[in-house]
């Protein structure tokens, strides 16, 4: 290491460091075009997803895109109504979160307040495992697992792809992020805010959910934000489980199609560059980047906005 | 009034319904946990149930086929391995240099906040959005073509917040009384980065650097939208040869109805999995044994 150089560095003229600190400039301008690729990276995104939405718009109205019922780009007669496929993100992310989000919420609580820092400390890397896995797997859970074993055979669905099993392998991806997020919130909740609720006579649960709940809440609710961010933009569940079949409806036991698996359907097919289908997908993921862009931001202004300073 | 005039009916009423309840809920939060922990054993136990007796030697080192028997992993791992070294090898440096930029250098002003920003944004786009960019950029502008370098470019693009963001953890641990005395010595603001606090910050930055590249493994929807192939009987052997990785091919054999192809998924699942537990215990081992040494 650089423990035989520091008195050499002692002996420079202050001049000789002047210079090395000049030829320290390059380095600098390097790492400074290291942090700012990603800016280039959003400019990049940004650009070419309006530039061929742009181009898709040009052919067809944005009224058209956000009204009609319809979306059938691949067939003869084509619409482009992108209704079904936002209603069927909506629906398979609202259903997973109405899981993952009582569920996880339910398991932060728990590793916080009542489990034994043993038990936290085997349970939560535990939890933590179930994001690291990648997400086809959850599809493959889904289709083998989730379908025929339980909602065909319990609840009467009809096919082997529908949104509800798209939702439900969705929510066990979601429920360490959830769980993981809330519980760091409700950790750095002051113990001593608990030992005024037990002076008051309040039991555990009691003390959980009147004192360290409420005072966690804005790293909660930023917790199951980005949850539905990640909602949202996650794509080989539903491109595997809910189907590929664009279908305006509400019934969560149909097969349908949402805005990430409709982008890779046309990229696992031969559309060449230009063509009306090819801009079809950057349409798409500029809702898909607009939608998760808010989210996030949301998020952020929530940690930043009301973070709790028990200093 | 004395304790004991407290103590009425209703206040024993009341006391009880709250014992009540807080036991029952105690039990709620507990099954809570558990479900997680329930859920990931039931997900190995369906994967290892359908796969392992389709996992054999030939299964790795066989190309994929259209005989759902017959058919292997050869080309999807090798895949893999190009596209991830790739991955790691553009993504690495530049994330690591990013992190002492904004760590070690950078003035606090407009222009660093923007960078700190962004990069927080960046991490939660959808990794299918980064496809959509590689595939308009890399594979049609650049005219790199439906290749390994393409699918690399595009995945550095996706893991870099995280190389970021958890370099940046390394080298916030280090203490600023290293810096301090290195420059006290007289060490120009770079050689204190590069002799004293980098090697300091190593084992938490590799740590990071492998959940990064665990991330690009498993990556999928933005290979598929860059345009790996769905069937590759071929070994991949440089960075312009077309490829398909081990999610793809695993999205492949699941995409398809018959049951044996199914159990193949599974088996590539198994794969799969085993090539992250590995690299987990590769990162656990590395924060312990940095954690240890460690002396300050």
């Amino acid at each position: 290491m650089a423990t035989a150089e520091a008195p050499l560095a002692v002996r420079r003229s202050p001049r000789r460091r002047r210079l090395l600190r000049l030829r320290e400039a390059p380095i600098l301008g390097l790492l400074f075009l290291c942090a700012a690729i990603s800016i280039f990276t959003t400019v990049g995104i940004v650009a070419v997803l309006v530039e061929e939405a742009v181009g898709f718009f040009r052919e067809v109205s944005i009224l058209e895109f956000l009204t009609e019922s319809r979306w059938t780009p691949l067939f003869v007669e084509k619409h482009f109504g992108v209704l079904p496929l936002l209603s069927a993100t909506f629906l398979i992310s609202a259903l997973a979160l109405a899981v993952a989000v009582p569920v996880g919420l339910g398991a932060a609580i728990y590793l916080s307040e009542y489990a034994s820092p043993r038990l936290r400390a085997v349970l939560k890397p535990a939890l933590e495992v179930l994001a690291g896995i990648p997400t086809v797997v959850y599809g493959y859970f889904a289709i083998t697992f989730i379908a025929p074993e339980i909602l065909q055979r319990l609840l009467g669905q009809q096919t082997l792809f529908s949104a509800l099993s798209a939702a439900l392998a969705m929510s066990v991806l979601l429920l360490p992020m959830v769980s993981s997020l809330s519980e760091d919130a409700m950790r750095a909740v002051p113990g001593s805010l608990r030992e005024a609720g037990y002076a008051l006579g309040s039991n555990r649960f009691e003390v959980a959910v009147r004192v360290v709940l409420p005072a966690a809440l804005s790293g909660i609710v930023a917790a199951v934000v980005l949850a539905m961010a990640r909602a949202v933009g996650e794509t080989m569940i539903v491109t595997i489980a809910a189907g590929n079949v664009p279908n305006l409806s509400w019934n969560p036991l149909e097969a349908m199609q949402a805005l990430p698996a409709y982008i890779v359907q046309v990229s696992l097919g031969d559309t060449p560059a230009g063509s009306l289908e090819y801009k079809t997908i950057f349409a798409v993921g500029l809702a898909l980047f607009v939608c998760t862009l808010g989210l996030n931001v949301a998020a952020q202004w929530l940690l930043s906005r009301f973070r709790e300073a028990y200093e | 009034m004395t304790t004991t005039a407290l103590r009425t009916a209703e206040w024993r009423r009341r006391l009880l319904r709250r014992h009540v309840l807080a036991a029952a809920a105690a039990m709620l939060l507990r099954l809570a946990a558990a479900a997680g922990i329930a859920a990931l054993v039931l997900l190995l136990v369906v994967v290892a149930r359908d796969g392992l007796d389709r996992l054999s030697w030939d299964f790795i080192t066989s190309y994929p086929s259209r005989i759902a028997t017959r058919a292997g992993i050869r080309s999807a791992l090798l895949g893999s391995l190009w596209v991830v070294g790739l991955t790691g090898l553009l993504a690495v440096p530049v994330g690591i240099g990013a992190a002492i930029y904004l760590e070690e250098f950078a003035p606090r002003n407009w222009l660093t906040r923007l960078i700190e920003t962004n990069i927080n944004n960046l991490a939660g786009v959808p990794s299918i959005v980064y496809g959509l960019l590689g595939l308009a950029l890399f594979v049609r502008a650049m005219d790199l073509g439906r290749t390994v370098l393409a699918g690399a470019l595009t995945l550095s693009l996706v893991v870099l917040p995280i190389v970021i963001v958890s370099a940046r953890e390394g080298l916030r641990a280090v203490p600023y009384s290293i810096r301090e005395a290195s420059l006290a010595l007289g060490a120009t603001p770079w050689q204190t980065v590069w002799h004293q606090v980098l090697p300091a910050a190593l084992g938490p930055m590799m740590t990071g650097v492998i959940l990064a590249l665990s991330r690009a493994i498993g990556e999928t929807a933005p290979l598929i939208t860059v345009g790996a192939l769905l069937f590759v009987p071929f070994d991949p052997r440089g960075p312009m040869d077309s490829f398909t990785v081990l999610p793809i091919q695993i999205f492949n054999w699941i995409s398809r109805p018959q049951p044996a192809f199914h159990q193949a998924a599974a088996a590539g699942i198994i794969v799969l999995l085993a090539v992250l537990l590995g690299m987990n215990a590769v990162a656990i081992a590395l924060r312990y044994w940095s954690e240890r040494r460690r002396q300050w």
